[in-house]
């Protein structure tokens, strides 16, 4: 089977890509490969390693067949050429910008974002000499206007976190594309299984390991996935990719990778001098859950449209952010980018405001109060007393954060019993 | 036939079939795609001739160059083409007067030229273009993995060690459908 001609289901990639029986023991499931370090064959295999000529294992700062299994995967089932597994989805955003950005430039990037890429993109870039130009999601127009001579890439999320917010990945891929700059989609949200943002123009993908695909909150990690499809030789504006690396013996490494060169620039560049690597004992637990994916990420969607419908009814709460009500602002752009669901992570404001927000956060047995998402547990947090409590009122509003706020990320649990959980918290 | 993709048979066919590969246009600098791709074919069992009229009858790797493949003294399994496309057509043309005549003609990836294709298909060879042998053996043999790209191969079976060292992984047995 596998000839290239058959293409093989996203649930047989879940369980399959990248994990063949172990070579030397025949062991089934993936092994943990729990080391620094690999013995080479013979002094000619070594050199041949450390100067990129051959495939093979050196370090597992650089690559570890435990990670190596995770990272096939996650690229065969986003339909990308390969894949680069890091420490956590931060660190695949500087990898990822380390290997396209030079002191100076420039990317585009939607204002609704997870909170903690606003923070990244907004302060800590700014010693790398990265500026970040925001753009609005429901404004697709004001990202051609953020683009400069100096912008290197346009950075969205396919399912924004928290809002709820569907951005349109095939009109912005057309802006990065007529701007001849890569577009990143972070698709930690979705998962492949309810959108793959290649499909749509993307030329990177990165994720938040964490959530969904490892999905039972156990392990931090990140992943990259090269699409496989941006011309980085079209101009020198890509030196990582473009020019003779020193590094290397002024090997270029956009001609001597082809169409999975970004994902080895950003391991043998990146992530060697960076160092974010991911242990394999992470690998090996995120490589499991992945194995359930397209099980969980439909019921977690199930259960979510369940517990919004249920919401929406409720005397106690004044309005509910989920894409996957046909009511929601994004319901359209929804049914064409996650048509199998919304995912798992919803907002609601409550009539009472603050103190209403704080009482049901405290109030909650199922739910676990912790500023997390993906898990197997249903999750709930209150923006405002908690990750956004450093914030003015209005900052607080305008980061979708207000005081009224209730996020939930709601887990696999029987959605009768997540409904319960929530009905009693209310009317405590 | 089609040379916009190729099955993992087909290619998997060429590539264990062949025993002797000429390399045309191979650089003599060591961080050049067309040296390593050399080097590991080489590495992997493959006696490999070097085909560069400007090193002709210096060395690279440790085997002698040739000026053009008419002057290599062996019958030639596949020509292994490192040129610009439109290079690609007077090397297809002098491999079909080689007596006896190569079974493959390959060209590098980006490289592709459907005139020349047709040429060597109608003498009866097989033609693979814009694929690199040392990718596609490294896809097939499982070791790509290594450094996290997508083979796009599934199997229960293992891969098989070639034998030299645990990090070099063979072609493996043919699959049921060959």
């Amino acid at each position: 089977m596998a000839d290239a001609e058959r293409t093989l289901g996203f649930s047989t990639l879940s369980i399959h890509a990248g994990a063949k029986p172990d070579p030397t023991t025949g062991a089934r499931a993936t092994p943990i490969y729990q080391t620094t370090s690999f013995v080479f064959d013979d002094v000619e295999h070594a050199a041949s390693l450390f100067g990129l000529q051959a495939f093979g294992n050196i370090y597992t700062r650089i690559g570890n067949p435990t990670c190596a299994v995770l990272e096939e995967r996650v690229a065969a089932l986003e339909g990308g050429t390969a894949g680069l597994a890091v420490a956590s989805g931060h660190a695949a955003q500087v990898i990822v910008m380390h290997a396209l950005m030079m002191p100076g430039d420039e990317f585009v990037a939607s204002k609704k974002l997870y909170g903690g890429s606003i923070n990244q993109f907004n302060h800590s870039y700014k010693n790398f000499g990265w500026n970040v130009a925001w753009a609005d999601p429901d404004d697709i127009a004001s990202f051609e206007k953020a683009v400069t001579p100096q912008t290197k890439a346009v950075f969205v999320e396919s399912i924004a976190n928290p809002g709820g917010i569907i951005t349109d990945i095939e009109a912005v891929s057309k802006i990065a594309r007529k701007a001849n700059v890569p577009l990143i989609v972070d698709n930690t949200l979705a998962t492949p299984y309810l959108c793959k943002p290649i499909d749509y123009g993307a030329d990177i993908v990165v994720h938040s390991l964490t959530k969904f695909l490892g999905g039972h909150g156990n392990s931090i990690g990140g992943l990259i996935v090269d699409g496989g499809r941006f011309n980085w030789l079209q101009d020198k504006r890509y030196p990582m990719l473009s020019e003779p690396r020193p590094e290397y013996s002024g090997m270029v490494l956009g001609e001597t990778f082809g169409n999975f060169a970004f994902a080895i620039a950003c391991r043998v560049l990146g992530l060697r001098d960076l160092g974010p690597a991911l242990s394999p004992f992470n690998a090996f637990l995120i490589a499991t859950g992945i194995e359930t994916l397209p099980l969980r990420m439909q019921r977690h969607s199930d259960n979510t449209l369940a517990v919004a419908q249920w919401l929406v009814k409720r005397p106690e709460v004044s309005w509910v952010s989920y894409p996957g009500l046909p009511s929601d602002k994004y319901h359209a752009l929804a049914k064409k980018y996650v048509p199998k669901g919304a995912g798992a992570v919803l907002t609601f404001g409550l009539k009472g405001g603050y103190d209403a927000g704080v009482k049901l956060v405290s109030n909650v047995e199922l739910f676990s109060h912790l500023a997390n998402i993906g898990d197997t547990r249903s999750l709930i947090i209150h923006p405002a007393s908690t990750t956004h409590k450093q914030l003015s009122d209005a900052q607080k509003v305008q980061a979708g954060a207000g005081p009224d706020v209730v996020r939930l990320s709601i887990g696999l649990e029987d959605k009768e019993d997540i409904i319960a959980d929530l009905e009693e918290a209310l009317e405590a | 036939m089609n040379h916009d993709s190729y099955s993992d048979n087909y290619i998997r066919g060429i590539l264990d079939g062949v025993k002797t590969i000429a390399m045309v246009g191979i650089s003599p600098r060591d961080n050049r795609p067309s040296y390593f791709a050399f080097k590991y074919l080489q590495e992997r069992g493959y006696r490999m001739i070097p085909v560069n009229p400007g090193q002709a009858d210096k060395e690279i790797l440790g085997q002698k160059v040739y000026a053009s493949l008419s002057d290599i003294p062996e019958p030639v399994d596949m020509v292994d083409i490192f040129r610009s496309s439109k290079d690609a057509l007077p090397v297809v043309q002098e491999a079909l007067t080689l007596t006896p005549k190569p079974q493959v003609i390959w060209m590098q990836l980006t490289i592709r030229n459907d005139e020349a294709a047709m040429l060597a298909e109608a003498a009866g060879l097989r033609v693979v273009m814009n694929r690199c042998p040392k990718i596609e053996y490294g896809r097939l043999s499982s070791e790509i993995g290594w450094i996290g790209v997508n083979s796009r191969v599934l199997s229960s079976k293992r891969a098989q060690p070639l034998g030299r060292g645990v990090q070099r992984m063979g072609l493996g047995p043919a699959k049921r459908s060959d």
